[in-house]
């Protein structure tokens, strides 16, 4: 038997044959069930009462079946970066005055909002330092360090909140949002800025998705033409002219070529080592015949840079 | 207001234009209204949690007798469910990807408990029971209702009906709820279910009605809902008679799933082992009732200076101008006279 929860159960009760007609089986469950009420009953109108004027009020003992809880228990929360060093130097809180005396006005004045004491914009006359500069305004000087006070202490708030939010502890009415996306990486700085030149392709390189390719599109005053205007394919001539190879042939062909020298590795091409070879040995006896007659003037000359990939390679 | 551009204030802009775009930016969202803030905070996790919510809901095809079920069962906890009309098709308990739905609609209702019907060849008039922890599903008993019986057809004296809202009593007939797991189970979550709040004090004269589960078989509970009729006896406490009143119906017991270990170890922590917070300075007096003391510190009545808002302050000008006026037709008097 469960008072707290007003509940009774009769593990004894075993039926031997379930009453085959429903009204017989409602009445035999009603029976037992008037039983268990009449326990509950008793037990409940034997507690101590107390009177009330809609009727007898009775208190009931907790619950003994443990049901599970709707949400988790509320974890309690860390300590602020503040708190801890308060609670390190011995600082205590102390309860302030909403309204607090004003020495310059000689009135009594409120701690916070309109018309407040030891306001930072009521200050009428800021007299000069030796340190300060002749040019600096110290109104908005101290405006700017209050607004940088002001942004450390969001900042600081922002900290003490991401500590609660990772100890599971964040106010109910507090959500974190995440306004921006981590970016990771090398291109983790600032956007790159569209340059010049690329903002003036930009309207060409979007009108080459058009069916004509960009080729009739109205150009606005001052637009370039696109680089490559219009499509990029190229059709054979249905008609071949005299007097040419076949272009349709020399097209299979070279795609082959291609095919062919990227599945072959490692075979020779002989052609270009024919003619490597014919290029090296034609600059060794340039050099020799430069070596053979080296005079000041070729000393003098300025040294060619060398077009060649396998030059730079060396270097 | 002009600020005049020396080297250090165009310092000052460059580094702010730096510091716009850092890795993570997080914002804090706060409740703008009141009534946001109130709402937010009902909704929180608490210590001691007051009645769950029931979500009442179907899937793609009901057959009548279900969809009777449902609003029958929406009716008996009026004040704390939400019934919704719409089909979800997408809702299916037991599968693993079926609940997000389901979640969804706990998290944005606040109910953590739900019933869940639907009908199909293989599994008729088929109820699915749940309950959610922190929103996600805790556990689920399926059950088949069979003879079922609406409010409607009982005949009864209607001074009888039980109120909305009024803690139901509770008996459970049969062996089966101890042996069976499946059983046990059930009974677990009907307690859930048809519980309300949990209180400390329970008006006597407001016990109106009764679930009566009765274990039929291993597999079938004969649920039924009665009202108390409390006759008088010779003793203080009444004898009670049960009239049926509300639903009957046959539960099959279909499938279920337990929670695993846990996350049943984690929603049954409770608080009892720490002491409660003891509330200083409130004593109860039989002829006065609760009575407390307020700590009034002295008052520096000489050291404070004069609000403007004293109204004392009127009848002592008021006083002084007076005196001021007979002083000076006295100063007057006197120099008429000395002329």
């Amino acid at each position: 038997m469960d008072l707290g929860n007003l509940m009774a159960s009769d593990p004894t009760h075993h039926f031997e044959s379930v009453p085959s007609s429903r009204f017989e089986l409602t009445r035999a469950c009603l029976e037992k069930g008037t039983e268990l009420v009449q326990a509950i009953a008793n037990a409940v109108f034997a507690l101590p009462s107390t009177d009330d004027p809609d009727g007898p009020i009775v208190r009931l003992p907790p619950p003994t079946t443990t049901l599970p809880r709707e949400k988790h228990l509320p974890k309690p929360k860390p300590p602020t970066k503040w708190e801890l060093f308060a609670k390190m130097k011995g600082i205590n809180k102390h309860k302030k005055d909403k309204r607090v005396f004003d020495e310059q006005t000689g009135t009594w004045k409120r701690r916070h909002g309109y018309d407040r004491v030891n306001d930072d914009k009521d200050i009428p006359i800021i007299e000069a330092k030796l340190s300060d500069e002749p040019g600096e305004d110290p109104f908005s000087k101290r405006k700017a360090e209050k607004k940088q006070r002001v942004e450390k202490q969001e900042k600081n708030r922002l900290q003490n909140l991401k500590q609660a939010a990772k100890a599971g502890a964040l106010p109910s009415h507090v959500q974190l949002a995440a306004t921006a996306l981590p970016i990771t990486g090398t291109l983790g700085e600032a956007p790159k800025k569209a340059s010049k030149e690329e903002l003036q392709n930009v309207a060409g390189m979007a009108a080459t998705a058009t069916a004509s390719g960009g080729k009739f599109d109205k150009k606005l005053p001052g637009e370039k033409l696109a680089k490559h205007a219009g499509k990029y394919r190229k059709f054979l001539p249905v008609v071949e002219g005299k007097g040419m190879s076949s272009q349709e042939k020399q097209q299979t062909a070279k795609i082959l070529d291609q095919l062919m020298s990227k599945s072959c590795h490692g075979m020779l091409d002989v052609n270009k080592a024919v003619t490597m070879f014919n290029v090296k040995k034609e600059k060794q006896r340039k050099k020799e015949k430069e070596h053979k007659t080296s005079s000041a003037a070729s000393k003098l000359k300025p040294k060619k840079k060398s077009l060649k990939k396998s030059s730079k390679k060396k270097h | 207001m002009l600020v005049m551009p020396t080297s250090r204030n165009h310092l000052m802009l460059r580094r702010q234009r730096r510091r716009r775009l850092p890795l993570t930016m997080l914002k804090i969202k706060t409740p703008k209204t009141q009534r946001a803030k109130r709402e937010v905070e009902k909704r929180a996790p608490k210590l001691v949690e007051s009645g769950k919510k029931t979500l009442i809901l179907h899937g793609t095809k009901t057959s009548d007798v279900l969809n009777t079920v449902l609003t029958q069962i929406y009716h008996l906890k009026r004040d704390n469910a939400v019934k919704y009309t719409k089909k979800n098709e997408n809702i299916r308990p037991f599968e693993s990807g079926g609940e997000t739905s389901l979640e969804f609609f706990s998290l944005k209702t606040d109910c953590s408990l739900f019933v869940f019907g639907s009908h199909s060849k293989k599994r008729p008039n088929n109820l699915v029971l749940g309950r959610m922890f922190d929103h996600h599903i805790y556990d689920l008993v399926e059950v088949g209702v069979d003879n079922f019986r609406p409010m409607e057809s009982f005949e009864y004296d209607k001074k009888l009906t039980p109120r909305i809202g009024s803690k139901p009593f509770f008996a459970f007939v049969g062996e089966g709820f101890e042996s069976v797991e499946e059983l046990k189970h059930l009974k677990e979550v009907l307690l859930d279910l048809f519980r309300g709040e949990v209180v400390e004090n329970l008006n006597l004269a407001g016990i109106d009605h009764v679930f009566v589960c009765t274990a039929l078989s291993s597999s079938t509970v004969f649920f039924t809902h009665c009202a108390l009729r409390l006759k008088r006896s010779g003793t203080a406490i009444p004898r009670m008679e049960l009239v049926e009143v509300g639903p009957s119906m046959d539960l099959v017991v279909r499938r279920h799933r337990l929670p695993n270990d846990s996350l049943k170890k984690e929603a049954m922590k409770t608080t009892n082992g720490q002491p409660k917070k003891k509330i200083k300075n409130v004593s109860s007096d039989v002829l006065q009732g609760k009575i407390g003391k307020i700590y009034i510190p002295d008052q520096k009545v000489g050291g404070i200076a004069l609000s403007n808002d004293v109204k004392g302050l009127k009848r002592e000008r008021r006083e002084a101008r007076k005196t001021k006026v007979v002083g000076e037709n006295e100063a007057k008097k006197r120099k008429t006279a000395s002329k």
